[in-house]
């Protein structure tokens, strides 16, 4: 239980994928300018990160290893799919306003290096909760930039609208600059933080 | 196909719709391969044979067989089926034929398969139903769009090293701050069109 606990705020804070081990950068940048179509990339990216730790996991001693890669790729290709069809068919608005991000998902670094380095060494259950533990990290870390670009750039919260009427939205701040800049400021200070802390703890 | 055609829809894939800055499409080997600019030169010329030959071959599979056998939802699976194998394949020819370039490129190599850029440019081949010429045009000249992307970067992030920046945005963040500098200036193209 202890393990687990550890390995979820793993996934979260200290090993965070996005903020510590800096890989997924093009959906989290892409996808980042509502909150809504963050926590929509994050949970789908999260289900395929799940789905696709577990059956890796369990073909782990049946795939060979010099074609572990392509057949890792297959494996993910084949729940993306399903992901891209069910969204399709119970949350058109979300798969519309993804879009092409959602068939991407199969070549986010996020998925394929957790295949690599964990759920082709760990059980069945590890790998569950690792694939939980990066899905969630990556989907915070997502919410945290797209909250931060939304109120900047948009002044508005979940599509709820702040500041009233006469606030004058950094529109930049949505757009591509804007992404490149409030995730370069993010990653600075969540460094700061996380030496603090273990500054602290040592 | 007219010139002007042609013109206008290289203009659009180089500038106004720059993959890295626009799109943000194939940001991973950007961000890592940019340190010095002989590689990102490799790296850039690597995708763009990878993305011109990728979307030719998808372009072919796509209307002859997944078309006509009614098989469209395989699109995903079958696409990165296909840029892995052509990865593998430039990866044998530079080990054989350019050593030197195979070394400096190292683990980023491999990674083209995980290119986001290499796939979009083969969805957004179909989702924009292009023809066969107007696919391997697109492709080919988003990868110029994306070698310029990363030889400017590179450029840049060299002199970076003599610079003077506050200690916690050392290494990614201050690249990032860059690129966002960079696109900024992309973002003078938008609007851009010619006839």
């Amino acid at each position: 239980m202890k393990k687990t606990i550890n390995q979820i705020i793993d996934g979260l804070f200290t090993n965070n994928p996005v903020l510590v081990q800096l890989i997924g950068m093009c959906p989290t940048l892409a996808t980042s300018t509502s909150l809504s179509n963050a926590i929509g990339m994050g949970l789908a990216a999260a289900f395929v990160l799940i789905c696709s730790n577990i059956v890796i996991s369990l073909l782990r001693k049946l795939i060979p290893s010099k074609v572990r890669i392509a057949c890792y790729i297959v494996v993910i290709a084949g729940f993306v799919t399903v992901l891209d069809l069910l969204m399709q068919a119970y949350l058109p608005d979300l798969s519309v306003s993804l879009g092409m991000y959602i068939p991407l998902i199969v070549v986010n670094c996020i998925i394929l290096a957790r295949a690599e380095a964990f759920a082709s060494k760990n059980g069945v259950f590890r790998s569950m909760i690792d694939g939980l533990a990066m899905g969630l990290g990556f989907t915070f870390a997502l919410c945290l930039l797209a909250s931060m670009r939304e109120i900047i750039g948009a002044g508005t919260i979940y599509g709820i609208p702040l500041f009233g009427a006469n606030y004058q939205p950094v529109t930049m701040i949505v757009q591509a600059p804007g992404g490149f800049l409030c995730l370069g400021i993010l990653i600075a200070a969540f460094q700061v933080v996380i030496k603090k802390v273990k500054g602290r703890k040592s | 196909m007219t010139f002007a055609s042609i013109l206008s829809l290289s203009l659009a894939a180089i500038l106004v719709q720059n993959f890295i800055f626009v799109k943000f499409l194939g940001i991973c080997p950007f961000l890592g391969v940019s340190k010095k600019t002989d590689t990102a030169v490799g790296m850039g010329l690597a995708v763009i044979f990878v993305m011109t030959v990728a979307s030719s071959v998808t372009y072919i599979v796509n209307e002859f067989v997944l078309v006509k056998l009614d098989l469209m939802y395989m699109q995903t699976v079958v696409f990165i089926l296909i840029i892995a194998s052509l990865v593998q394949f430039v990866e044998l020819f530079l080990m054989k034929m350019i050593p030197s370039l195979y070394k400096a490129l190292g683990i980023y190599l491999p990674l083209i398969t995980t290119n986001c850029a290499v796939l979009g440019v083969a969805l957004l081949n179909v989702t924009n139903q292009y023809n066969f010429i107007e696919s391997v045009l697109y492709a080919c000249m988003s990868g110029v769009g994306f070698t310029i992307a990363i030889i400017l970067f590179s450029s840049v992030r060299e002199h970076l090293e003599y610079a003077n920046y506050p200690k916690a945005f050392e290494g990614f963040p201050i690249a990032l701050i860059t690129a966002s500098l960079l696109s900024i200036a992309f973002m003078g193209f938008q609007g851009l069109s010619i006839f």
